[in-house]
C-alpha cells in the first residue's frame, strides 16, 4: 500500500475509493464483502443449475437404453436377428426389418445427401443476396417445420400413386429423403460457413476458379461437418414411422426386397404394428422392446460412427 | 536505367454500397520497386489494394469507377478474365493463412488448379519457390506435414512462396507482417528487398518504419484519398504536405 505512488490528484482520488471499497485489502467494510459473497453464492448456484440441466440429457437416454435393455435382451437371438416373423408374428425375428430399415436409410441419404450438399453450397457460396435466396431459405426451413406424417401422405400422394411407384422401398427413400432435407442442408451450411473465408481469399487470389476453390479448399474442410450432418440425418430418417406407413412399409413380408419397386418391413413400422395391431399385443412385448433395442443400437451405432470419422478427419487435417 | 510502369490506377472511385470508400485515386507503380501504401486505420489503403487484383469483386454491394491498368489494359474490361488476372497479380493476406493441407500441397496449389499435374515438375516448382521464399531450409525435411504445424512467420513466408508458384507479375502484400514477431518480419522485410528484383511489389503497413525501411515510393492515404506520394526517403524526410507530415511523426491516427 505504501509504495503506491500517488502523483496527481486523480490518482489519489481514485486510490482512495478503491481503498473504501476494500479493493486493495480485504480489511473493507462488512457490506461489500458479503456482496462479494452473496454474488459468488449466486454464481454457484447457477453453475450448479446448468451442470444438471446438461447432466439430464445423459441420464434421459440412460434410463431409456436401461429400459430398452432390461426388457428386450432377452428377445435378442440369433434367430431374432437372421430370421423372419413367423406365426403371425409372435414368434420367429426381424430379419427383413433390419434390411429394410438400413435399405431405407441408406437410400434416403442416396436421395438427400447429394441435394442437401449441393442446395448448401448455392446457398452459402454462390447466391446473390435477394429475392430468390429469400424464397428459397423460407422454403427450407419450412421443410423443416412439416411434420412428418405430412410427409408421408406427400409421399403416398406424388411418389406412390402419381409417379406409379407403389408402394415401395423407392417411394419411401424419397419420401425419407425429402424429410431428411432440410437436417442435411441446415449441417452443411453450418459446416460451410465454419470456413474462414481466408481460405476463399487465398485460393482465388492464387487464379484459382470459384468451383476449384469450393471443391478443393472448402469442402474438404468442411467434409466432417457436412458428413456428421449427413449422418445424423440418416439416423432421424431411419427411426420415422409415419413417412413410410403409406409408401413404403408393409404389416408383413417375409421376403428381402429384389428391387427398389419391392416393398419392405421396417423396425420402427414393425414396433408400431406389434403393440397396437397385432394379434398378441400382451405375448410379444418382449419382440417389441427387441426390435425397439435393436432400432436404438443401429441409430446410436450411426451416431458414433458419424463422430468417430469427424475426429479422424479433423485429426487428419490438423 | 528507364523506369518501366507496370500498373496504374486512374480516376479510381470505389462505393461499398453508398459508402464512398476511394476517391479519384491516381497511382502508378513501376517494375521493380517497391510501393509502400500508408495511412490510418480505415483510409482506404487495404480496399484500393484489394481493387488491384479484384478481390473486392467478393464483396456483392463494392461498386467501382475509373481504370486500373496491368501493362497499359484495364483489368476492369469485360473482356477480362479474372481467373487469368490473379494469376498474374499475387497476393498476400495480412494473417498467415495456409490451407489445411501439407506444406508441398499448399505451395503446389495454384500450379494444380491451372492443371499442372507431372510430379517432378510440381516438385521442381515448389522447391524453387520455398527457395525464393527463404523458407526451404527449414522445411525440405518435412514437406509432406501440415502446414498449420508451422509458426507464424514460417506459414507467412509459405503464402509468400505460395503465391510466388504461380509466377506472377506483381505482388500484392496486406499488412504482411502485421501478426508477426519482429525477428519474423526482419526475414519477411529481407524476402521483400530480394524479391523486388523480380517482381513489383505494394506493400500496405501501417508500420511506418517498414514502410521507410522496405520501400521505394510511399503513398499516403487519408479517409479514401491518396494525399501525398513520393520517394520514400523524401516523403519521410520532408514531406510537402502538413497532413502527411502529421501522419509520419505520430501526431495522430
Amino acid at each position: 500500500m505504501n509504495s503506491s505512488r500517488v502523483e496527481t490528484m486523480d490518482d489519489f482520488v481514485s486510490l482512495k475509493s478503491k481503498k473504501e471499497k476494500g479493493f486493495f485489502d480485504n480489511s473493507g467494510p462488512e457490506s461489500s464483502r458479503s456482496r462479494l459473497a452473496r454474488r459468488k453464492f449466486f454464481q454457484k448456484l447457477l453453475f450448479i443449475m446448468f451442470r444438471i440441466a446438461a447432466g439430464l440429457n445423459g441420464v434421459v437416454l440412460l434410463i431409456i437404453v436401461y429400459y430398452l435393455v432390461s426388457n428386450g435382451w432377452r428377445a435378442i437371438n440369433w434367430t431374432f436377428l437372421t430370421q423372419a416373423p413367423m406365426d403371425s408374428m409372435t414368434k420367429g425375428g426381424i430379419l427383413p426389418c433390419i434390411v429394410g430399415t438400413f435399405l431405407l436409410g441408406v437410400g434416403a441419404l442416396v436421395v438427400a445427401f447429394p441435394i442437401g450438399v449441393a442446395s448448401a453450397i448455392y446457398i452459402n457460396e454462390y447466391a446473390r443476396p435477394g429475392k430468390v435466396l429469400r424464397i428459397v431459405r423460407l422454403g427450407i426451413s419450412n421443410l423443416a417445420g412439416v411434420p412428418s406424417v405430412v410427409f408421408g401422405l406427400f409421399g403416398l400422394a406424388f411418389f406412390v400413386i402419381y409417379l406409379e411407384m407403389g408402394v415401395s422401398l423407392l417411394a419411401g427413400a424419397l419420401t425419407l429423403g425429402a424429410m431428411s432435407l432440410p437436417v442435411i442442408i441446415g449441417s452443411s451450411e453450418e459446416a460451410l460457413k465454419a470456413v474462414p473465408n481466408t481460405y476463399r481469399e487465398a485460393s482465388l487470389g492464387l487464379g484459382a476458379t470459384k468451383w476449384q476453390t469450393i471443391w478443393r479448399v472448402v469442402l474438404p474442410s468442411a467434409l466432417p461437418g457436412i458428413l456428421t450432418g449427413g449422418i445424423l440425418g440418416l439416423s432421424r430418417a431411419a427411426g420415422e414411422t409415419a413417412p413410410i406407413m403409406f409408401t413404403a412399409a408393409v404389416f408383413f413380408t417375409p421376403r428381402l426386397p429384389k428391387s427398389v419397386f419391392d416393398e419392405v418391413m421396417a423396425l420402427p413400422y414393425h414396433i408400431y404394428v406389434l403393440a397396437t395391431a397385432g394379434t398378441e399385443i400382451e405375448a410379444t412385448r418382449h419382440l417389441q422392446y427387441g426390435t425397439a433395442l435393436v432400432l436404438i443400437v443401429m441409430v446410436l451405432g450411426l451416431n458414433l460412427v458419424a463422430i468417430i470419422w469427424r475426429s479422424r478427419l479433423r485429426r487428419k487435417m490438423k | 536505367m528507364e523506369k518501366k510502369l507496370k500498373m496504374a490506377s486512374k480516376n479510381l472511385n470505389f462505393y461499398y454500397g453508398d459508402f464512398k470508400a476511394l476517391h479519384d485515386v491516381h497511382l502508378d507503380f513501376y517494375e521493380n520497386e517497391v510501393t509502400a501504401l500508408i495511412g490510418p486505420s480505415g483510409c482506404g489503403k487495404s480496399t484500393f489494394l484489394r481493387c488491384l487484383n479484384r478481390m473486392n469483386d467478393l464483396i456483392p454491394i463494392s461498386r467501382v469507377e475509373g481504370e486500373i491498368l496491368l501493362d497499359g489494359a484495364n483489368i476492369y474490361a469485360p473482356s477480362v478474365d479474372v481467373v487469368n488476372l490473379r494469376s498474374r497479380i499475387g497476393m498476400v493476406f495480412q494473417k498467415p493463412n495456409p490451407f489445411p493441407k501439407t506444406i508441398f500441397e499448399n505451395v503446389a496449389y495454384g500450379l494444380r488448379v491451372n492443371g499442372n499435374r507431372d510430379r517432378a515438375y510440381l516438385a521442381h516448382r515448389v522447391e524453387e519457390s520455398l527457395k525464393r521464399a527463404a523458407l526451404w531450409e527449414e522445411v525440405k525435411d518435412r514437406l509432406n506435414d501440415s502446414a498449420l504445424g508451422l509458426s507464424g512467420g514460417q506459414q507467412q513466408r509459405l503464402c509468400i512462396a505460395r503465391a510466388l508458384a504461380v509466377e506472377p507479375e506483381v505482388l500484392l502484400m496486406d499488412e504482411p507482417a502485421s501478426a508477426l514477431d519482429p525477428i519474423a518480419t526482419q526475414k519477411i522485410e529481407e524476402l521483400i528487398h530480394q524479391l523486388k528484383e523480380n517482381y513489383t511489389i505494394i506493400i500496405v503497413t501501417h508500420n511506418m518504419q517498414q514502410a521507410a525501411r522496405v520501400s521505394d515510393i510511399t503513398a499516403f492515404f487519408y479517409i479514401g484519398k491518396l494525399i501525398e506520394i513520393g520517394e520514400t526517403d523524401a516523403l519521410f524526410t520532408r514531406p510537402r504536405l502538413k497532413q502527411t507530415e502529421e501522419y509520419i511523426t505520430g501526431r495522430f491516427g
